[in-house]
């Protein structure tokens, strides 16, 4: 009996040998796919592009009359080129992507259509969740992060830790709804602060009544999603205001069918998930106005396409893309599929089913990318007299 | 007979006895009826929502946004990448487990403490695998997130299942076998090589196929190792990015557009195809050696 030790001993050691050998061949054999493969030229050239360019300025006369002025100019640009221009030859190379499940359709919509386009390109998109695939993000694994929320100020700084800098391009809006089921006749509006008294840590609420005395005297049953999504992330730092701090004793799922078949099914029940899925579930449950009561004078505002997009409604959210920017600057590729994907932002947001922003910020957006004005997106995605922009 | 009451208790005995004779095949029938109309019930409601999805775009496209044109080719070849590679993995090295604990170490303290940690690591949900394929296989030994990487957590994970059947499988084959080959002076590479494993194999085999149902079926692993949905490229080598069929069904099941509800269902029809023909291969193979097994 006992001489099986040193048997089973070596067997342990051979398969340890055995997989590392395996893992570092692998490792050996896999190299650096994405980098090495795509630059095929190596030796630098210099191109010197001459252009004539016609500029046609206005200028108005005295009496009213417009009077065209053509000066020809002539602009020489000297380019240093390393490699493969992305002028000359095809675009071809990869994009890895990752991210939230809520983008995920829009991103798989514009990498479809640009791989249309170009076929060169290989895009890979995955659904690790925001958080998820900031993670990944942070340490340089990725190209671009969809996100359902803004990059918190851990992950940024982690980001900072490893060199990464990013660029922040919003892509829609999303908004949050807060359902109820059908049977339910006695809610008609919820303000923040009742949804906060719901939904913070240690809450005391297990009644309806706990919330407005005349309410039903029954148990409130609550739905939403799990801790690794990005609306999880939004609705606590936006109602409780800490993100991730949330009661726990609710029904949990990513899976937005789930929360929909539980709330329908229960009559004291209270969810809330992503607006983009409301509409295909409108006859099933009911969704509730909610009031922003720490803004004088706001009124119950019930989620449409319009009140989403506007900011009017209080849980409105911006959906994002985050570009490394070292990706961009150095792959061609990936700079000319972040163009397309914001000049063809609100039509593919449309296709999906997802509330765009308005369609002059696609074309600013696009315009300010395409001239190297890489930051603060996110300021031009909000018109000023909306009232309520999300906690920023 | 000279006690009336004890031959009255002995008739009812053997009235209840006749009743149970006749009751139980009805319980037993019942409980068929109920395991078949499930899974009848679950097919059904497959069919009948997603039959009409069903077409060769769902096999030779890749994904979509658009229903119509949406499939799930990638899937499809990632699903059969990783799970014949891994059953590769895993068959071989389970057998080796079980002929090591059944032949070689039978009765020692080591062999019973493994076999017992081999049969609860078989209920170790599957997420912990996929980290472990994540944080061991994939960064430690610099896998990278590949089809390789996948086969070797899925083999992973349905090892313990395999080696379990596989030990039952030995340990079904009668010692006198065994002892009459031992009395022949034969060695116990010989009593393995040529009186254990012809008999064994085909069990064996059973253990290979629930290792396949169980390993394709597996979403959660594979979304840690993988978490990739949208690929619109053939894998070309063991290192490919990869994703397979569950990944793309929990994708589209989730979406809140119908024609993506449908298109899951009619995407279960094509796991289930998937996974009758790969069981099939397995199953053939069985039908061979067990002919073959008669023959000795």
């Amino acid at each position: 009996m006992i001489k099986a030790e040193p048997k089973i001993v070596g067997l342990l050691i051979a398969f340890l040998v055995i997989g590392g050998v395996i893992g570092y061949l692998g490792g050996w054999l896999a190299g650096t796919p994405s980098q090495g493969q795509t630059h095929l030229v190596t030796e630098k050239t210099t191109v010197t592009q001459t252009h004539v360019v016609t500029e046609k300025t206005t200028v108005t006369l005295g009496s009213g009359q417009t009077v065209f002025q053509t000066v020809e100019k002539t602009v020489t640009v000297t380019t240093t080129v390393g490699a493969a221009t992305p002028t000359h030859t095809p675009l071809a190379g990869d994009i890895v992507i990752d991210g939230s499940s809520t983008v995920y359709p829009i991103t798989e919509a514009a990498a479809e259509e640009f791989m249309k386009l170009h076929p060169g390109v290989k895009i890979t998109v995955g659904i690790s969740g925001t958080g998820g695939g900031f993670k990944r993000f942070v340490v340089g694994e990725t190209d671009i992060n969809d996100a359902s929320r803004p990059i918190t100020k851990s992950e940024a700084e982690a980001a900072q830790k490893n060199g990464i800098e990013w660029i922040e391009v919003p892509i829609a809006i999303d908004g949050l709804a807060v359902v109820v089921n059908r049977q339910n006749d006695w809610v008609t509006c919820l303000t923040i602060s009742d949804l906060k008294k719901i939904w913070e840590p240690n809450s005391t609420v297990t009644m309806w009544s706990d919330i407005r005395p005349e309410w039903p005297k029954a148990k409130i049953v609550l739905y939403g999603p799990g801790p690794d999504s990005g609306t999880f992330d939004y609705f606590t730092e936006r109602v409780v205001g800490k993100a991730k701090s949330s009661r726990t004793d609710y029904v949990a799922s990513e899976d937005d069918n789930v929360l929909v078949a539980g709330v329908e099914a229960e009559k004291y029940a209270l969810g809330y998930f992503g607006y983009a899925y409301y509409p295909h579930a409108a006859d099933k449950i009911r969704v509730v106005p909610i009031r922003d009561d720490k803004v004088a004078g706001a009124e119950c505002v019930a989620p449409t396409d319009e009140t989403v997009r506007t900011y009017k409604y209080p849980l409105s959210r911006p959906l994002f893309i985050y570009v490394n920017k070292k990706a961009w600057n150095e792959k061609p590729w990936l700079k000319e599929f972040v163009i397309f994907y914001v000049e063809k932002g609100e039509s593919l947001v449309k296709k999906v089913g997802y509330a765009s922003l308005p369609s002059e910020y696609y074309r600013i957006a696009a315009a300010l990318l395409k001239a190297g004005f890489l930051d603060k997106l996110y300021t031009i995605s909000i018109v000023p007299e909306w009232r309520n922009a999300g906690p920023r | 007979m000279g006690y009336p009451i004890l031959t009255e208790i002995r008739r009812s005995r053997v009235r209840l006895k006749k009743v149970l004779d006749r009751l139980l095949p009805v319980i037993l029938s019942i409980a068929v009826f109920l395991a078949v109309a499930i899974l009848a019930s679950l097919l059904l409601t497959v069919i009948i929502s997603g039959g009409h999805r069903l077409s060769w775009n769902l096999i030779t496209n890749y994904p979509s946004a658009n229903p119509n044109e949406a499939g799930m080719r990638s899937a499809i070849l990632g699903s059969i990448y990783t799970v014949g590679l891994s059953t590769l993995i895993c068959i071989p090295i389970s057998m080796a487990t079980a002929i090591y604990l059944v032949e070689y170490s039978r009765g020692g303290k080591l062999s019973s403490i493994l076999s017992y940690n081999i049969s609860n690591l078989a209920g170790v949900p599957s997420i912990i695998f996929g980290v472990v394929g994540l944080g061991f296989l994939a960064y430690w030994l610099g896998m990278g997130r590949t089809i390789i990487t996948g086969a070797f957590t899925l083999a992973i994970l349905t090892l313990p299942l395999v080696t379990v059947t596989s030990v039952e499988a030995l340990k079904a084959i009668p010692d006198d076998l065994r002892h009459g080959a031992y009395a022949l002076g034969a060695t116990t590479f010989q009593v393995v090589r040529y009186v254990v494993l012809p008999r064994a194999l085909p069990m064996m085999l059973t253990g290979g196929i629930l290792g396949i149902s169980r390993a394709l079926g597996e979403a959660a692993p594979i979304l840690v190792v993988s978490g990739l949905i949208f690929i619109r490229e053939d894998p070309t080598s063991l290192f490919s990015k990869f994703t397979v069929i569950p990944l793309q069904l929990y994708n589209w099941i989730s979406r809140p557009q119908q024609a993506f509800i449908e298109l899951s269902s009619a995407g279960i029809i094509i796991l289930l195809l998937v996974l009758l023909i790969l069981n099939g291969i397995v199953i053939g193979l069985r039908y061979f050696l067990i002919k073959r097994a008669g023959q000795l």
